[in-house]
């Protein structure tokens, strides 16, 4: 066998042993002096630890978010913010190597996508959005359209630094201060964007960075914020809906999914296969689109599951910061534990499980890519999102059967179709009830592409000339 | 093995065969490519990888003295470094590689059947083949009929490999399917099946003669078809990528294709082989910088 030798990353970004809270342009401890730890889900050892915000930090920050956006950032020609967006897009590209690293260290994800997927595609959202800057008039949402002031937004632990950059970035470019909470176990690059706006000499206020847990994002949804952005599970987007209700407080939310994967008899079965695995085993499937359920036409189900668990065996899990990981860690233990649960559910559903057999390192949160086959609609497994290296397998007889579905959920984020025939996928596309439809690929992304969900998957969009409005007073 | 289908089965087969999404497949390779293979790996990369070569040189100057220098360096390409599988020539050249190469174990390969346009009538390729293999050739590496095939006429290029599977005899048949002229990812599928359906040992991207030879993404396709090929028949056959893989750094990404779609049972020169001449040399000076540690130099390898 060709094995193939450990190929570690041997950057090392300059990780401190403490960081402060980021509010208007200096690290600050918190009012209460709380802090937490930060750890390296693929050890458990702790990386660092950090200030927890409570609510006088958060009245703080919004404080300064407020008189940023009043006297500096609000009245600051679009070209000018442009600029500084500019700016720190350049400096997120010449610092990739060392945000990539610490992004796979704080979250567990691989190396190899940090470096080809998290840092890149963040750079670029700032990259776009500093093109917009300066044509807001041009956007098609009214003639001088302005901005909606103070803005709290509150990121997962999926892709701390992609998620910073989809939020931040366009409601900066529209004009507006951002008061950012980013989830409690994955603060670190956060934190390096906050010392990034600094180089950049982005006037204080325009960014603050809180980290904390589930009360410092509640903190940030109460307070004097004008809009709340929230991108996370459906139970806290549920309850965020509901804490601003009846206020003058805009909101949008990105919310979970359970996307179906539909392949047809008359697929590219080879690439269907490798869209199914990277639909549901990119980023250790904790990707709220990803393509949790595989829906394949009966005819060619035996064939492409062969493909699809052969494709699997080949699957490298193991250390995030080795350049040939295809599949790292579990982002933390209470994750593990969910996801745990939600599998036994499966097999004690009567589902098949199927896992390759590969090593699993002795410390760390890890959980083998798993394939459930004979997963039947009724089940736990097909309805509820797992958010881990789960893939439930079901089978349908005809196209509406494969709609009809894929659309039995109460999520509606995104879905994927499989066919050579170009008039099947227009068909599938119209009636799918998801915010996005990948035809022939999976899990692609774009700073021009809107991104958002239907029913309980969220509303709102972001990215593209339609993500401006979540940042507009239109 | 003779082929027990008709012409028309095959083609039939090969026209039902389900299609290749373009952009998929090129993914794939590209990320297949981005693998990081280091220190121990590396060298056990770079020795099978030199195993692997067709050591080749098909020019209109080709004469006995260039044959034998090329024997001589296929044979021991350096120190210690493992000899190539074959050296590949002209049919008129193969009677002096025979003799070059007599007891070393490196096979002699000979392009036939009107190498590289096989556009001459059947009967003069046929003779061509079995010349090449009355001179002593082990292998031959013969091309498709491509004006046939992108005429649709799939039962003509069935019955013409199979006509010079027979004329080669006990010689091991490498296909090429000259994938640049072919120029669809569905063509290259269905002449890759339509080869093996007729008998073909090994299917081979390129003659190497024209603008675009082997890429890894036609290369992983061809992969997939052995691998579904042997899966459906029980019979397994070999891929040859050759033209423009010139540096150690493109080989090795080959190997990490051949070894994450079809493992192990390929990983041989049997079943894989480079068709190259510069290549070899690249493979040697990094080689050599594993292990002294220095980068070496053109000089420091021989020009065969």
């Amino acid at each position: 066998m060709f094995e193939y030798a450990p190929a570690p990353e041997s950057v090392r970004p300059p990780i401190k042993e403490h960081y402060g809270l980021f509010i208007g342009g200096e690290f600050t401890d918190a009012e209460d002096g709380a802090v937490f730890k930060s750890v390296n889900p693929s050890t458990e050892e702790a990386l660092f630890t950090v200030a927890e915000a409570g609510e006088a930090d958060v009245a703080k920050a919004v404080a300064a978010a407020r008189q940023a956006q009043e006297t500096v950032w609000g009245p600051m020609s679009g070209a000018e913010r442009g600029k500084y967006l500019f700016r720190i897009a350049r400096l997120l590209q010449e610092r990739a190597r060392e945000f990539a690293v610490a992004e796979s260290m704080d979250n567990g994800k691989p190396i190899k996508e940090t470096r080809d997927f998290d840092v890149p595609t963040a750079a670029q959202h700032f990259f776009y959005h500093a093109g917009w800057a300066d044509k807001l008039a041009y956007a098609g949402l009214g003639a001088d359209p302005r901005p909606l002031g103070v803005v709290g937004q509150v990121i997962p632990w999926n892709f701390p630094l992609l998620m910073l950059a989809w939020k931040i970035a366009p409601a900066l470019a529209c004009g507006n201060t951002v008061v950012l909470k980013p989830a409690e176990t994955t603060p670190l690059t956060a934190l390096m964007f906050a010392e990034l706006c600094q180089e950049a000499d982005l006037p204080p206020g325009v960014v603050n960075i809180l980290p904390g847990a589930g009360a410092a994002g509640a903190a940030v949804v109460n307070s004097a914020v004008d809009k709340v952005a929230f991108t996370g599970s459906t139970a806290v987007g549920r309850a965020i809906a509901k804490a601003v209700a009846g206020s003058r407080k805009k909101v949008t939310l990105e919310l979970g999914g359970k996307a179906a994967n539909i392949v047809f008899d008359d697929a590219p079965i080879d690439q269907a296969v490798e869209g199914v695995v990277n639909g549901i085993f990119f980023n250790q499937g904790h990707v709220c689109c990803a393509g949790s359920r595989l829906l394949v036409q009966e005819s060619v189900a035996d064939d492409v599951l062969a493909r699809l668990k052969a494709r699997v065996e080949t699957l490298r899990v193991g250390d995030p910061l080795d350049k040939n990981t295809d599949i790292g860690a579990i982002n933390s233990a209470e994750q593990l534990a969910r996801i745990r649960a939600l599998a036994e559910t499966g097999a004690g559903e009567g589902a098949d499980v199927w896992q390759p057999a590969c090593d699993l390192p002795e410390r760390g949160f890890w959980f083998r890519p798993t394939v459930f086959t004979g997963v039947q609609q009724s089940m736990r497994i097909a309805q509820e999102e797992i958010f881990g290296p789960v893939l439930s397998v079901l089978t349908f007889r005809t196209p509406d059967e494969a709609i009809a579905k894929a659309n039995n959920t109460p999520y509606g984020l995104s879905a994927g179709v499989w066919t050579e025939k170009g008039s099947k996928i227009l068909w599938a596309a119209e009636r799918l009830r998801a915010g996005v439809v990948w035809a022939n690929t999976f899990n692609q992304f774009d700073a021009a592409s809107p991104f958002g969900g239907l029913k309980e998957s969220g509303y709102g969009r972001e990215g593209g000339r339609q993500g401006l409005e979540a940042y507009l007073d239109v | 093995m003779g082929s027990i289908l008709s012409g028309a089965e095959a083609a039939s087969l090969v026209r039902a065969l389900p299609g290749v999404d373009a952009v998929g497949l090129e993914a794939r390779a590209a990320g297949l490519s981005t693998r990081s293979v280091k220190t121990t790996s590396k060298a056990h990369a770079i020795d099978l990888a030199i195993s692997m070569i067709d050591l080749t040189t098909l020019e209109g100057a080709d004469t006995p003295g260039k044959v034998r220098s090329l024997a001589a360096k296929a044979i021991r390409p350096d120190g210690d470094a493992p000899a190539t599988a074959a050296v590949c020539v002209y049919p008129s050249m193969v009677a002096a590689a025979k003799e070059a190469l007599a007891g070393s174990g490196v096979k002699v390969a000979s392009v036939a059947t009107g190498f590289p346009a096989g556009q001459v009538p059947l009967d003069v390729r046929l003779a061509d083949t079995e010349a090449a293999v009355r001179a002593g050739a082990d292998e031959i590496d013969m091309v498709i009929n491509r004006g046939a095939f992108l005429a649709g006429d799939l039962e003509r290029v069935f019955h013409e490999i199979k006509a010079v599977k027979a004329a080669a005899g006990d010689a091991r048949l490498k296909v090429i399917l000259e994938t640049g002229e072919l120029a669809t990812y569905d063509a290259v599928r269905r002449a890759s099946w339509l080869a093996m359906y007729a008998g073909a040992d090994f299917i081979k991207t390129s003659t190497g003669k024209v603008g675009v030879n082997a890429t890894l993404p036609v290369t992983l396709l061809m992969m997939q078809a052995v691998r579904d090929y042997r899966a459906l028949t029980g019979v397994q056959v070999g891929v040859k990528p050759a033209g423009g893989i010139r540096n150690t750094k493109d080989a090795i990404k080959y190997l990490v294709t051949v070894n994450e779609t079809l493992g192990d049972d390929w990983l041989s020169n049997e079943w894989f082989r480079f068709g190259a001449s510069s290549l070899l040399n690249d493979l040697l000076m990094q080689r050599q910088k594993l292990k002294t540690g220095r980068y070496s130099g053109p000089d420091y390898v021989t020009v065969d």
